[in-house]
Order: structure tokens, then sequence, then C-alpha cells
């Protein structure tokens, strides 16, 4: 094993990461659709016990997510959280409010109301989804900082990764592009969203509301999605001369790392085809098809795999700075030590047996739907 | 600048403060659930699944407090001390993925089951899922004490030149510090306390009003043991951690004893009350009013040697003071003058490998190693920022050791009159002490982290960064801003918490 290598296995392993927990984040895109779907008290309650028992899964994986970011590519980490402030922050808030919300909503005296929790699950919904979504947009676009190292040796501002502009991470909002991404994301949580209820609950008023919304967002997601895909692939791309270790700007660098990468392709390819066919079985079947979630939640792991992997592999630059070209950020000059690497490596042999465990579990908890009888018997609940 | 260290110190002190106030109740009543479980699966009696259920409805609600509030705390080290996370990424990182990994997981996954499972798995399968969730809390403190204990303890890393940070080079070394360990069993057993008194005060709430007096009790039962042990394996372990100060830091040590002149066969102050610094200043023999003191002891207990020397601050300063190795230190002068030759001589390195002199490199590189040791106080300005604040660590300390001793009288006499199968629902007194320890463990609890995280000042890392040095790019607004908002809303979020947990206890069982 050699450092390239580990470096290669390590974006694989964020990129995964990263990937599951946009499949995860159906949660949120779930809390954005309570209003929709519940309209009786028992309703809703239905709603909020089937994805409350998953919050802590996304939850964890964000966690995770940034754990991992900062063990394999401190770089990143430094530049991007300490620049972008308020974007991570705001993102931050979003989250911060949703860990309690599920827990507090429906005791008594819990100070703030019923309503405001679910306040709080739907700005977690709306904001948290789309403002991740700007945020990886912005891997693709660019962002305005400069890292220089020989900063360190300067004893009253020591500070290597500095944001140009004064808007830390905001100004990543004007960007039609971010936006785009966001919306993606967005309507892809919601998606998930629908198709995870029609699955889990087994109420055929639910299941008849949830199938309408998965057409819309699921229809509206595939048109975003394309679009987005088609602006990438024509776009130029930031490329990474691996000779001299100079990033440069390249016409159509993300489709051509497709081209060149014909295994990302086919998982890209895989994805959009199992997400159409989760999808559309439910749109079309007569009966409620219970089984799209599965096709849909593989496709989109895969898909947004493929895309981080078109973002770092291939000699790209993962997060380039538009204002110093130079001080964007590859998988080379951003990640850990040999050494910290090949141990975070033996680590990441526990990865397997963390799926197998929560697998299993959630199996074991899932072998009988929610249903209405459930939610009015005595025990704990959302 | 100096307002940006100030309020982001201030805002990371204020959420790891929110933080550890649920943390601590996770880590204790969780061991206390497990056992109280436990007896339901031995004995199958409903009454010990009643009172292991309402005591995990108060750790569901404090959980998922603590886990709102630890989000933040993880994702600060790259807000607000981004230089921090290049300068050591490379090695506190990977103790933060572990964690997330081996330990979150863990808990997220068989808390879900710890608490709709009843029904859907079996009673076997519930109480493994109850440890586990237990178990992976206790792995996820080892992990960050891991990470708290190299940034006061730094070990198994060089300093690489080339990309400007510091790199591991030694795993074990790290993970298995004599610190970590120390810090990990004085830690989680010190929440085993704030456990058990939380548990052991609610019930004799249930006592004073004469409802549910045999579950209250049965919970004693569980709890008091437990708390000391928990009290026992503090103490034992916290002279351990002061050990380790006394060799690792000795200036948090000095500020922890109030000692600016060292002196051998030094006596420990058990009770004191610190002069103004102004007053200190005038004669530093004799900075306390009044002090009761033990003689030799803070020698043995330092050194584990009656006649050992134990420097105070000025010493510490001024250097040149005896160390059991025979090793005279330096002074602080001498010690800012190295570290800005190491400072120094890493710009000429990088310079001299750019322009390719490649003789120039070396000399340079050299000159760094030898004043790496003392990197950090090349950003020193002056001697003062070197002494920590000696009146709150000072008075944490003192209130950690005193008040957290009477936990050990507490406890045991609580214990004993189990023993004894006396009626302690008559003891009233005894009772509303239970109630007001409550808080106290919290406090007692907190003043730890103060002595460790203000002792350590003005290092983030242990003489290679100041905290002034680890600081983001930002604008001091925006993280006033920031702060406020995480003020705001953490404490609508505790007061939430605590009213919610009040309702659930008046209910009861
Ligand atoms: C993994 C590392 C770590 C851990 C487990 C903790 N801290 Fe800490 N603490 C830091 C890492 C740190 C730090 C990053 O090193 C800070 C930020 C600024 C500084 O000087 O040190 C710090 C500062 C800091 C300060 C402010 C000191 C000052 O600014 O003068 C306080 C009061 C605490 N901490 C308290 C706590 C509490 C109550 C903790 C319990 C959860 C805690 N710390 C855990
Ligand atoms: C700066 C230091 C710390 C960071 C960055 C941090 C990070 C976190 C994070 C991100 C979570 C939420 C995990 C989830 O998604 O489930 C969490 C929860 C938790 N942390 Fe911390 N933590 C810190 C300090 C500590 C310390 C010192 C301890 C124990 C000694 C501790 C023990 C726990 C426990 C037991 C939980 C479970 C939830 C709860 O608090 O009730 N943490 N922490
Ligand atoms: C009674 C004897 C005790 C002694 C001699 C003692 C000693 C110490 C020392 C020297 C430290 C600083 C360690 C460092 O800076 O690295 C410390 C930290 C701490 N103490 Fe204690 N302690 C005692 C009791 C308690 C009790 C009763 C509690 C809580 C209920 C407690 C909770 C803590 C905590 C949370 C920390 C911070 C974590 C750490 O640094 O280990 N201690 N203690």
């Amino acid at each position: 094993m050699d450092y390239n290598f580990l470096i290669q296995y390590w974006w694989f392993i964020i990129s995964l990461l990263g990937a599951l927990l946009v499949f995860l984040l159906f949660v949120q895109g779930g809390q954005t659709l309570i209003p929709k779907l519940g309209k009786t008290e028992i309703e809703k309650t239905m709603l909020v016990n089937s994805i409350g028992r998953k919050w802590e899964f996304t939850f964890t994986t964000l966690v995770t997510f940034g754990g991992a970011f900062f063990a394999a590519f401190p770089l990143f980490y430094s530049t991007s959280f300490g620049g972008a402030y308020w974007v991570w922050m705001i993102i931050l808030f979003c989250f911060i409010i949703q860990a309690v919300s599920f827990e507090f909503r429906k005791k008594e005296n819990n100070f703030l109301g019923t309503k405001t929790y679910n306040t709080f699950l739907l700005i977690n919904g709306y904001g948290g989804t789309f403002l991740l979504g700007v945020a990886v947009g912005t891997f693709f676009t660019g962002s305005e900082f400069s890292v220089n190292k020989e900063n360190i040796t300067n004893s009253i501002m020591p500070i290597i990764s500095q944001w140009i502009n004064p808007y830390h991470g905001l100004e990543a909002l004007l960007n039609p592009r971010n936006l785009l991404m966001g919306l993606v994301v967005l309507f892809l949580s919601r998606m998930l969203g629908s198709l995870y209820f029609i699955n889990n609950i087994n109420d055929i008023t639910i299941r008849q509301r949830a199938k309408k919304t998965a057409t819309i967002s699921g229809t509206i997601f595939v048109i975003l999605f394309v679009t987005f895909l088609l602006i990438t692939f024509l776009s130029e791309g930031f490329t990474l001369d691996p000779q001299s270790q100079l990033v440069s700007m390249e016409k159509y660098k993300y489709f051509t790392n497709l081209i060149e990468m014909p295994i990302v392709f086919a998982m890209l390819l895989v994805g959009v085809i199992s997400v159409l066919y989760g999808l559309g079985k439910t749109i079309f079947s007569k009966t409620i098809y219970t089984k799209g979630i599965w096709f849909a939640s593989t496709g989109a792991v895969l898909a947004v795999l493929s895309l981080f992997l078109i973002l770092g592999y291939n000699n790209t630059s993962y997060y380039p700075s538009t204002f110093n070209i130079q001080s964007s950020l590859t998988i080379y000059n951003s990640s850990s030590s040999f050494f910290t690497l090949k141990v975070m490596s033996v680590v990441s042999l526990l990865i397997p047996f963390v799926l197998a465990y929560i697998f299993y579990t959630w199996r074991k908890m899932d072998k009988i739907s929610i249903t209405k009888e459930e939610m009015q018997e005595e025990g704990h609940k959302y | 600048m100096e307002d940006l260290i100030l309020w982001s110190r201030a805002q990371f002190a204020l959420t790891a403060i929110y933080h550890w106030l649920f943390v601590p109740l996770t880590l204790g009543l969780g061991i206390i659930i497990g056992i109280m479980e436990t007896m339901y699966y031995k004995t199958k009696k409903e009454e010990w699944k009643t009172i292991t259920k309402f005591w995990m409805r108060l750790f569901g609600v404090n959980f998922a407090i603590g886990v709102a509030t630890g989000l933040i705390l993880e994702f600060q080290f790259g807000t607000n001390w981004s230089n921090y996370s290049w300068f050591v990424g490379d090695i506190f990182g990977a103790p933060l993925a572990i964690e997330g990994i081996m330990a979150f997981f863990l808990e997220a996954t068989f808390i879900a089951i710890m608490f709709f499972g009843w029904n859907k798995v079996s009673r076997g399968f519930h109480l493994a899922s109850t440890w586990l969730t237990v178990f992976g809390a206790s792995i996820s403190a080892l992990w960050i004490l891991i990470a708290n204990a190299w940034m006061q303890f730094p070990i198994g890393m060089t300093f690489n030149p080339d990309t400007v940070r510091n790199e591991m080079t030694d795993f074990w070394a790290v993970a298995l510090s004599p610190i970590a360990i120390n810090k990990f069993f004085h830690t989680v057993t010190s929440c085993w306390v704030v456990g058990s008194a939380a548990c052991i005060g609610v019930s004799a709430w249930f006592l004073l009003k004469n409802r549910h007096i045999e579950m209250a009790k049965k919970s004693i039962k569980i709890a008091a043991p437990i708390g000391i042990l928990g009290i026992a394996l503090t103490i034992y372990t916290g002279d351990g951690s002061a050990y380790q100060v006394a060799q690792k830091q000795p200036m948090k040590l000095a500020a922890m004893e109030g000692l600016y002149r060292g002196q051998t066969k030094a006596p420990l102050v058990v009770v004191g009350v610190l002069k103004p610094k102004e007053e200190i200043k005038k004669d530093y023999n004799k900075p306390l009013y009044a002090e009761i003191k033990i003689p030799y002891v803070l020698s043995f207990l330092g050194y584990r040697d009656i006649n050992a020397f134990v420097p105070g601050v000025n010493d510490i300063l001024e250097g040149g003071y005896p160390t059991p190795n025979g090793v005279k230190p330096l002074s602080a002068k001498e010690k800012m003058e190295s570290g800005a030759k190491a400072v120094n001589a890493l710009g000429e390195y990088r310079k001299a490998k750019k322009d390719g002199n490649m003789q120039k490199a070396e000399m340079s590189l050299k000159t760094l190693n030898d004043n790496y040791a003392n990197f950090g106080y090349g950003f020193i300005k002056d001697e003062s920022e070197l002494v920590p604040n000696v009146s709150l660590t000072f008075y944490a300390f003192r209130f950690m050791v005193i008040v957290g001793s009477f936990f050990a009288l507490l406890f045991m006499f609580m214990a004993y009159l189990n023993f004894k199968k006396k009626p302690y629902e008559n003891y009233k007194l005894l009772n509303w002490i239970c109630i007001i320890c409550v808080p106290l463990a919290y406090m007692v609890s907190q003043s730890g982290w103060i002595v460790a995280e203000m002792g350590r000042q003005p290092w983030v890392i242990q003489d290679l960064m100041p905290t002034s040095a680890a600081i983001s790019a930002i604008n001091t607004s925006s993280v006033i801003t920031t702060f406020i908002i995480f003020c705001v809303l953490f404490s609508v979020l505790l007061i939430a918490e605590l009213s919610i947990m009040f309702k659930q206890i008046k209910k009861g069982f």
C-alpha cells in the first residue's frame, strides 16, 4: 500500500460517507412533508415516529463525515469551515434544533410548545438539506480563499487559510449553480422521504398521499438533476497537472473525468436508472408499491458517490479557489500524512461491521410497519 | 485580534460547558440503568422494569440535548480554530473520526432499541442493547479524552517543515499516553459520581414527598454502591492526575496551589484565601491570607518524594530550579528566544528550499529541530502571558477536591443505612442534603474542567501552539454574533430540558 493509494482510498471513504449522508437526508425530506401527509393528529404521530426512529443515523453520519474529513483531509477542514464560516454555522444551527425536537415535541411542559418544535423540524428539513447542497455546489464552482503556509512564521497573524471576501460563505448563495445543487438535494430528500413513508407506514391514506408527493418531488428532482449534470459536464473544471502540481482550468473537465473513469460512469448510469426505476414503479403501479425506496436509495447513493469521485479523482481539485487558483485543494495537497492514513485505514476495517449491525437492528425494528394501533399503545413515542 | 481570541475562547468555553452539563448524566445514569435492567432480566419482576423505564425516560431527554451540543464542539475546531486544525489535524483528527466510527454509531443504533424495542425484541437482546449504548457512550469519552490529553501533553509526532504541521509517528503513544489513561478514568468515574448523585437526589425527593417509597429505595440501593465505587476511583485517579500535572505541566500545578515561590518539602494547602495580585507582588513567599496546610504532602503527591522541590510560578518563569532528573529548566526569556529562533528557522528553511539552496536549508532545519520543543514560545510577546488565571484555577481545584471528598461520606452513609435496613425515608435532613447534592455534583464536575483547561492557558497545545495562534481569520463581530446565538439557543433548550425533566419526575414511576 503506498501513500497514493491510501489517499485515493480515503477519498473513496469520504465520498461513500457523503453519499450515505445524502441518502439519509430522507429524514429531513420526510420532515418537510409532515404537514402535507398528516392531516389528523394520529397521522402526524405516525409520520413523526416513522422518521424519528431514524434521525440519529443521519445525525451521526453527519458527525462521522465531519470527523473523517478532519482526519483524512485536515486542510479542507481548516480552510472550508474556518472560511465559509456562516454557511457552516447556519447548517449547524439547523441541525442543533433538530436534535432535540423529536424527543421534546410531545413532552409535557416542553417550554416552547409542540408547534415550535414542529417548526424546528421544518427549518431543519428545508434549510439543512438546501444549504448542504449549496455547500457541496461550491466544490464544483469554487470559493475565494487563499492558503499560504508561510504565514505561520508571522508571529502577529500566523493564520494559514484565509477567506478573501467578507461574506464568509454567504456569497455561495449568489451563484445559481450552487442554488441549483441546493434544490437538487432538497427535492431528492423529499422524494426519498415519500418513498420511505410508503414503505414504513402501514396506512392506506398516508401511502396514497405519499405516492403523490413522491411523484411531484421525484419529477422535479429528476429535471433539476439532469440540468445540473448537463451544466457541470459542459462547464470548465479545475485540473491538476501531476508533474508541476499546478492547477488550471480545463474545458469539459468533469465530463472528461467521466469518460476516463468508465467504472464511475457506469456507477452514475446504474444510479440514475435505479432511481428512475424505483420512482417509476411507485408512480405507475396500480396498487401501492412499497419497495421503491430500496431502488431509489441505492441509486441515490451510487449517483452521489460517482459525483464525489469525479470531483476528487483523475487529477482534479475538489475544493477550488477562484481567488488564487494555486491555493485550490486537491486530495494530494490537503491529505493527512502517510502514517495517519495507514492508522485510519486499519480503523476503517470496522466500517463493514458497523454497517452490518445497523442493517441487522434496522431490519429487526422495521419487521412490522408502523400502524395506528401501535401509536395508540403505551410506550416511548415522539 | 485580542478580541477575536477572547470571543473565540468564550464561545468554545460556553459550548463545552453546555455539552458537559449533559454528558456526565449520560455516562453516569447509563451505568445505573444498565444495572437496573439487569436486575429486571434476572428477577423478571415488573417493578424493576418500571424503575428502569422511569430513569430511561430522563436519560432520553438528557441524551438528545447532549447530542445537539456535541455537534457544535466538533465542527468548532474547523470554524473557530482553523489554524489549529491544520497544525495538529494529522494527529487530532484521528481520535475524532475513530470516535464517530466506533462509538457514536453504536450509541445511535442501540439507543433506538433501548427506547422502542421493548415489545419488538427479546428481553436478552434489549438488555444487550442498553449495555451497548452505555458502552458506546463510554468509548466516545475515551477517544475525545485521548484527543484532549494529547493537547495537554503532545507526544508520538514530529514536526514536518515541508507541510508545516505536526505528523503522527506513533499511534499507541498517543492513545496510551499516561495523561490520556488517567484522564479517561478520572473523568468517567467522576461521571458515575454525578449520575449517582442525581439518582439519589431524585429518589430522596420522592421519599420526602412520601411517594413511590419502595421504588425510590430500590433506586438508591443501586445508585449508592456505584457512587461509592465511582468516588473511590475518582479520588484515586485524581491523585494520578495531579501527579501527571506536576510532571508535565508544572505551571498548572503552581496555579492550582497558588504557589509563587517553590520549596522543598512543600506543604499542601487544604483551604486558603488568595491575596489580590498587587498584594502578592509585595511578598511572593506569602500569597495567601489564611491557610490550613499539611506539611510535605504537596512534594509527595507531585513527585512521590517528601523532599522534592515543587516550583512556583516565579521559579518556572526564572528557570534554573532543581528537578528530579537534574536538568535545569530554561527561563521564560530563554524559551521565548529559542521559540523565536525556531519560528525564524522555519521561515528560512522554506525560503532556502524554494531557492534551491540546500546547504542553507539543512542548517535552518537543524536550528529548527534543536529549538522545536519551544516553538510555541515564539508567538509569546510577554512573559506575563505564560501565567494562567491563578485564582480561578486555585479555587476551582479546592472546590472539586473538598466538595468531591464530601460525596464519599454521603454515599457511604447511604450505603450504611441501607445495609442496616434503616428506613431513610424518615431522615428528613439527609434527604434534603441529597437533593442539594445534585447541583453540587454538577458544579464539582465543571470545576474539574476549569482546572484542566484554564490551568493550561496560554497553551492550546502545550509549549507548541498558544491559543492566540490557533484561531480562524474571521471578524470578531461574526464570533460575537454566533456566541450570542449559541448562548440564547442553548439556554432556551436547557430551560426546556429542565422543565420536561421536572415534569417527568413529578409524574413519577
Ligand atoms: C478535545 C479537546 C477538548 C475537550 C474534550 C474539552 N476542551 Fe475545553 N478547550 C479545548 C479543548 C477541549 C480547546 C480547543 O483547547 C480550548 C479552546 C480554546 C482554548 O484555549 O482551549 C478549550 C477551552 C476551554 C475553556 C476556556 C479556557 C479559556 O479560554 O481560558 C473552558 C472553560 C473549557 N475549555 C472547558 C471545557 C469543558 C467544560 C469541557 C468538557 C466537555 C472541555 N473543555 C472539554
Ligand atoms: C471538544 C470536545 C468534544 C467534542 C468535539 C464532542 C463531540 C460530540 C458530538 C459530535 C456528539 C454527538 C454525537 C452523536 O451524533 O450521537 C457528542 C455526544 C457525546 N459526547 Fe461529546 N464531545 C466532546 C467532549 C466530550 C467529553 C469530554 C465527553 C466525555 C468525557 C463526551 C462524551 C459524549 C457523550 C457520552 C455523548 C453522547 C450524548 C450525550 O452527551 O448525552 N464528549 N459529543
Ligand atoms: C477528591 C479528589 C480529587 C482530586 C485529587 C482530583 C484531581 C484532579 C486534577 C488534578 C485534575 C486536573 C487534571 C488535568 O489538568 O489534566 C482533575 C480534573 C477533573 N476532575 Fe477531579 N479530582 C478529584 C475529585 C473529583 C470529583 C469528585 C469530580 C466530579 C464529580 C471530578 C471531576 C473532574 C473532571 C470532570 C476533571 C476534568 C477532566 C480531567 O482533566 O481529567 N474530580 N481532577
